[in-house]
């Protein structure tokens, strides 16, 4: 893993799902270590612009992968080159079992089974129980746990607390606080407090652009830029129409323009 | 009794043939969400080769018979891959450009049959065991309905089996529930396609062979024949299951013979009904995924 410059680099990277643009330019980059919060209302794109990276839905702009250009590349081969994905909603495939689930995601002769157990037992003792049957929570652990089998240079997490009670809720934080430690992370949260615990850096996205760039203690400890970048204090959740009249962030509280 | 028992074994019999068409279509659809109307092509060419080689062989031996087995399932194997890699791998999530294609192909390889063998049906004999027949309850049932019943049940298993137990299969039964996960995850899934269209072709080809002992001819028509059936008994069964379309092929042919029997020969009638009620009643099919 490259450690001087970012491990992830996007740039003038727009998506459109049918007609419908639902990233447009947008340049950011995560840094080869730590977390990254990609925050902003509901349905502002950060969930597309993950997918974009992936290439899960059209796009067009420069996608680089410690510098090499992925953006190419069909999604097998970016996630082969060490992306790991854990999608929102969770996606598990809920007739096999969850072992067969851990198994379908391992893509070397020497997965990190012992992390894995390790973090989560409580789905590893359920190896052979389908994971349709398995609660949000247990799903969402299985989701987590596929994508830290393998050596991944970058894991994108999209929402991984999203329905979760708050027992769980800490479960997953601590999960992925562990999994920081070896992996950095791109990671869309709504749960402000889950972002301020795990992110070192943010990147706050509004109607599909990338509109704040900084430090995450700094963004989320200002509560005015908070409720002018994200409708909420910094201790809720950053729910909220991005097509609210009026709701649109004042670009004048950005730490760094994101020129587009 | 006797009568009820013999449209049993015939109607379990074609079932096996439904069954051997349909096991390709449902998981060609569950996986990739195409509706292939050129399977009843493999099946057709199956039956031919499996003839040609046959006759080549000059013999009505069992030799021959599972020899020309072997050829239909591979050709039919062959021309599923083929039609996979070069025709359909460039359409996939292009719904419209899939189903033209497939028709076309299905109606260009019924005239090349037409131009290779002809228009006219072609008698198949096999070995002399297929010509006697074995008393059940009173019912003298037609021998080769134990082959078509048995190969169905050997092809469901093996398919049952090959998803069960290997890395291929799990990507495919992966790949009917959430394809784009499976890609996310890392896994080329278009191996899996080829994979699956090449299973499909092989059950057709088979299928091919068989049926023309069952019909006891091979003609350019005799895929689309069944193949409209196959399309019934894998909406009835549930688009993408293998047990649904299993279960379903064996409902539909069972009625099919009793009602042709009983009511007067409305059995097409009849399985059309059942169609349109399952659609209905339940319109995800028998063991079909719900949306």
């Amino acid at each position: 893993m490259s450690q001087s410059g970012p491990v992830l680099r996007v740039r003038g990277l727009s998506a459109r799902i049918g007609q419908q643009q639902v990233v447009e330019d947008v340049t950011l980059e995560v840094p080869a270590q730590g977390v990254t919060a990609l925050l902003g209302r509901n349905g502002v794109g950060k969930t597309s612009t993950i997918k974009a990276v992936l290439g899960l839905v059209e796009r067009n702009g420069v996608v680089e992968l410690d510098g090499e250009r992925i953006d190419t590349l069909p999604t097998h081969r970016i996630v082969q080159r060490g992306v790991g994905y854990v999608p929102e909603d969770r996606e598990v495939f809920g007739s096999l079992s969850v072992e067969e689930n851990l198994r379908l995601a391992e893509r070397s002769a020497n997965p990190r089974r012992d992390l894995v157990a390790d973090l989560f037992p409580d789905i590893i003792a359920r190896g052979q129980q389908a994971a349709g049957t398995l609660s949000g929570g247990q799903q969402q652990m299985v989701a987590l746990a596929r994508a830290l089998l393998n050596d991944n240079r970058l894991l994108l997490v999209d929402e991984p607390t999203k329905g979760l009670s708050p027992k769980l809720v800490g479960e997953v934080t601590e999960a992925l606080e562990r999994a920081a430690q070896v992996v950095p992370i791109l990671l869309v949260e709504q749960n402000l407090v889950v972002a301020r615990r795990l992110a070192d850096r943010a990147v706050v996205m509004a109607d599909g652009r990338v509109v704040h760039t900084g430090d995450a203690a700094e963004l989320l400890d200002d509560e005015q830029r908070v409720v002018s970048l994200l409708g909420v204090g910094s201790t809720g959740s950053s729910h909220g129409s991005s097509h609210d009249s009026g709701s649109h962030p004042d670009p004048s509280t950005h730490d760094q323009e994101v020129r587009s | 009794m006797s009568t009820v028992v013999l449209l049993l074994a015939t109607g379990l019999g074609l079932g096996a043939l439904y069954f051997l068409v349909a096991s390709g279509l449902s998981l060609i659809y569950g996986l990739m969400g195409v509706l292939n109307f050129a399977h009843g092509s493999f099946l057709t060419l199956g039956a031919f080769a499996g003839w040609e080689t046959a006759r080549r062989l000059g013999g009505d031996s069992w030799g021959s018979l599972l020899l020309s087995l072997l050829v239909g399932a591979g050709v039919g194997a062959l021309a599923a891959v083929l039609t996979e890699l070069l025709l359909i791998r460039r359409l996939y999530e292009r719904h419209i450009e899939q189903v033209l294609v497939t028709v076309g192909l299905a109606l260009a390889t019924v005239a090349l049959f037409d131009g290779i063998w002809g228009t006219d049906a072609i008698f198949v004999t096999g070995p002399g065991w297929f010509d006697e027949t074995t008393t059940i309850l009173g019912a003298r049932v037609p021998n080769d309905r134990f082959l078509l019943i048995g190969v169905a049940l050997l092809v469901l298993g093996g398919i049952v089996a090959f998803l069960r137990f290997t890395r291929f299969g799990l990507v495919i039964r992966a790949g009917v529930e959430n394809r784009s996960m499976v890609t996310a995850l890392g896994i080329d899934v278009r191996r899996a396609f080829t994979v699956v269209f090449a299973i499909g072709g092989a059950a057709a080809g088979l299928g091919g062979v068989l049926a023309s002992h069952y019909f006891g001819y091979v003609s350019p028509q005799l895929g689309g024949s069944l193949l409209i059936f196959a399309f019934i008994v894998t909406v009835i069964g549930g688009l993408g299951s293998l047990l649904g379309a299993a279960i379903a092929s064996v409902v539909v042919a069972v009625l099919q013979q009793m009602a042709n029997f009983y009511l007067s020969g409305t059995g097409d009638l009849v399985v059309v009904l059942l169609l349109a009620t399952v659609l209905l009643v339940r319109p995800s099919g028998l063991m079909g995924a719900r949306a």
